[in-house]
């Protein structure tokens, strides 16, 4: 292809192979931002040299030695700049070490490098989230500050400071092995469970979902899973994801308004992601995320709300809670233990969080508590739960959906005769879908 | 991000019948790897010949089947691939490296249609 109309071409092998040439020019020049300019730099050559000489056979590896070219011109000039400077009796400390030869095995070990950097947790949470986005999700810094209702100036500081905490920093650019591992992929899998999560219950703003973070999110798993196939618990967040990402078009009705697990039309939730979670589910481990999935496949299984195996859902909480103790999940396995169990079993479990104290601040506490209450027809109470928990919502779309709650209450009290007969079906469909955030 | 549905046809009497050589299969694995490790595609399934197919059409109200082989048919739908990608220039850029492996089986067409969501 000659011509003019090979800039978008360019752009879009560009777009694709973006973080592994960053990748692998931050092998040779040890340092992010500098290899995503020399990265930008290539696309400056591809935009000048293709229009003429016609797009190359594999532009992916043009652009890629381009890069890489660059790069150990770059830093020969450093080390020629190093040596004179020895020479007159100084030291610099940054020289950086001699370029390694290029092989083309190690392409996918610098995208694993390049994600375990970016993770690092030298960094702040919110600045590893950028920089992930940025470098690996291919976002422009307009599009992460949309994402996240912030301005383009701050998440942009965000990323040039994120750049230079690292190099000051001294991050090595390797994937971590031996005991170091486990917590650096943790910590990898936390941010890509924090984008999704993002997307998957906005934390504030008008919008109950952003679903472009969930598919940055999810891809990004995607590609983890590719990179890293032998750890369980990339399996079993990619798991938990696709599950979650399956229902999200059911999340939310016509206007925006919160539809509760319960209220969901599964007959839209997608069947090709539950079914990849649970191909996924079945290489995943016993680490939190696969548990989650696990739940996940829980509710995925089930094809009518009435079906959910609530007591296979209690336990695996309780695996949970063993293995990651938390206020949050402990208040998620009171929820599936009143599903089990009854609501007096879930209430006992929600007092005694209630009064540790710990989630005071939490809407989800009040909100799940009024539930519990109403079953158990105690409506008056029940009504000043779900008003406390509107008042501690920062979601528009929840608060609505509390204040809601409150109000059918309000106008409808149940019977007393409610309040020592079993609840009647009808009263068991009103649940809360509680998104674990431990 | 939108989902793309990719059709390869082909022609089902010009097939190759010997295996693929090993430069092929080489090159396959090497495109399947890097597919999995780009995270884009979502579903990926090569068909059995439609010597094995039936076709069912509805005809004064009632349903009536043929079984295959459809020789009458220039191309067949050989395979299919679910991917998801930011535009369509992106789907057609997998496109390409898909056809630049597969296209040593001459008159391999592949078509790339956006799903239509919600």
């Amino acid at each position: 292809m000659t011509g003019t109309d090979t800039a978008p071409t360019i752009e879009t092998v560009f777009r694709i192979e973006a973080a592994r040439i960053i990748a692998g020019v931050t092998r040779v020049v040890r340092d992010i931002g500098i290899a995503e300019e020399l990265a930008q730099d290539a696309l400056v050559a591809a935009l000048e040299q293709w229009p003429r000489s016609g797009v190359p056979d594999k532009p992916g590896a043009w652009l890629m030695a381009t890069a890489k070219h660059r790069a150990i011109d770059l830093v020969r000039r450093k080390e020629t700049y190093a040596r004179k400077l020895a020479e007159v009796g100084r030291t610099l400390e940054d020289v950086p070490p001699p370029p390694e030869p290029g092989d083309p095995e190690d392409i996918d070990d610098d995208l694993l490098r390049l994600i375990f950097t970016s993770c690092h947790p030298v960094l702040s949470t919110q600045a590893r989230i950028a920089l992930t986005l940025r470098l690996l999700g291919g976002l422009t810094t307009e599009e992460i500050a949309r994402a996240y209702l912030s301005s383009e100036p701050t998440v942009a500081q965000r990323i040039v400071r994120a750049k230079r905490t690292l190099a000051k920093a001294g991050v090595p650019f390797e994937v971590p092995y031996g005991e170091d591992r486990g917590a650096r992929l943790s910590s990898v899998l936390e941010v890509i469970y924090l984008i999704f999560n993002e997307g998957y219950s906005a934390t504030s703003g008008e919008n109950l979902v952003r679903p472009v973070l969930c598919e940055d999110a999810l891809r990004l798993a995607r590609v983890l899973q590719g990179l890293m196939p032998d750890e369980p618990e990339v399996h079993g967040l990619a798991a938990l994801l696709e599950f979650q990402g399956s229902r999200l078009p059911t999340r939310t009705g016509p206007d925006g308004e919160l539809v509760l697990l319960a209220d969901q039309d599964r007959s839209k939730w997608d069947r090709l992601l539950i079914r990849r979670g649970m191909a996924a589910l079945r290489r995943a481990g016993v680490g939190e995320y696969s548990l989650q999935a696990a739940i996940a496949a829980c509710h995925a299984r089930a094809n009518r709300y009435a079906d959910t195996d609530w007591t296979m859902i209690a336990s695996l909480y309780e695996r949970l809670m063993a293995l990651t103790p938390s206020p949050v999940v402990e208040l998620n396995r009171a929820v599936a233990v009143a599903m089990a169990y009854g609501p007096q079993a879930g209430l006992e479990i929600v007092d005694a969080l209630a009064e540790l104290g710990s989630l005071s601040d939490y809407h989800l506490l009040p909100s799940v508590r009024g539930d519990l209450l109403e079953r158990l027809g105690r409506t008056a109470e029940a009504r000043a739960e779900f008003e406390r928990a509107a008042a501690l919502t920062g979601n528009a779309r929840e608060r609505d959906l509390l204040l809601a709650r409150a109000e059918r209450i309000r106008k409808l009290p149940l019977p007393p005769m409610f309040v020592l007969s079993p609840l009647p079906n009808r009263f068991r469909r009103r649940r809360f879908e509680v998104q674990p955030r431990c | 991000m939108p989902r793309f549905l990719s059709i390869a046809y082909h022609d089902e009497n010009n097939r190759p019948t010997a295996p693929p050589s090993p430069e092929l299969q080489q090159k396959m694995g090497e495109l399947f790897e890097e597919i999995t490790k780009a995270g884009v595609v979502l579903d990926m399934a090569e068909l059995t010949p439609t010597s094995q197919a039936t076709r069912g059409s509805l005809v004064d109200g009632k349903v009536q089947y043929t079984d295959g082989p459809f020789t009458e048919a220039k191309e067949v739908v050989g395979g299919y691939t679910v991917i998801q990608a930011k535009d369509k220039a992106e789907a057609l850029e997998w496109m390409k490296r898909f056809l630049e492996v597969q296209g040593q089986y001459d008159g391999t067409t592949v078509e790339v249609r956006e799903i239509l969501e919600g």
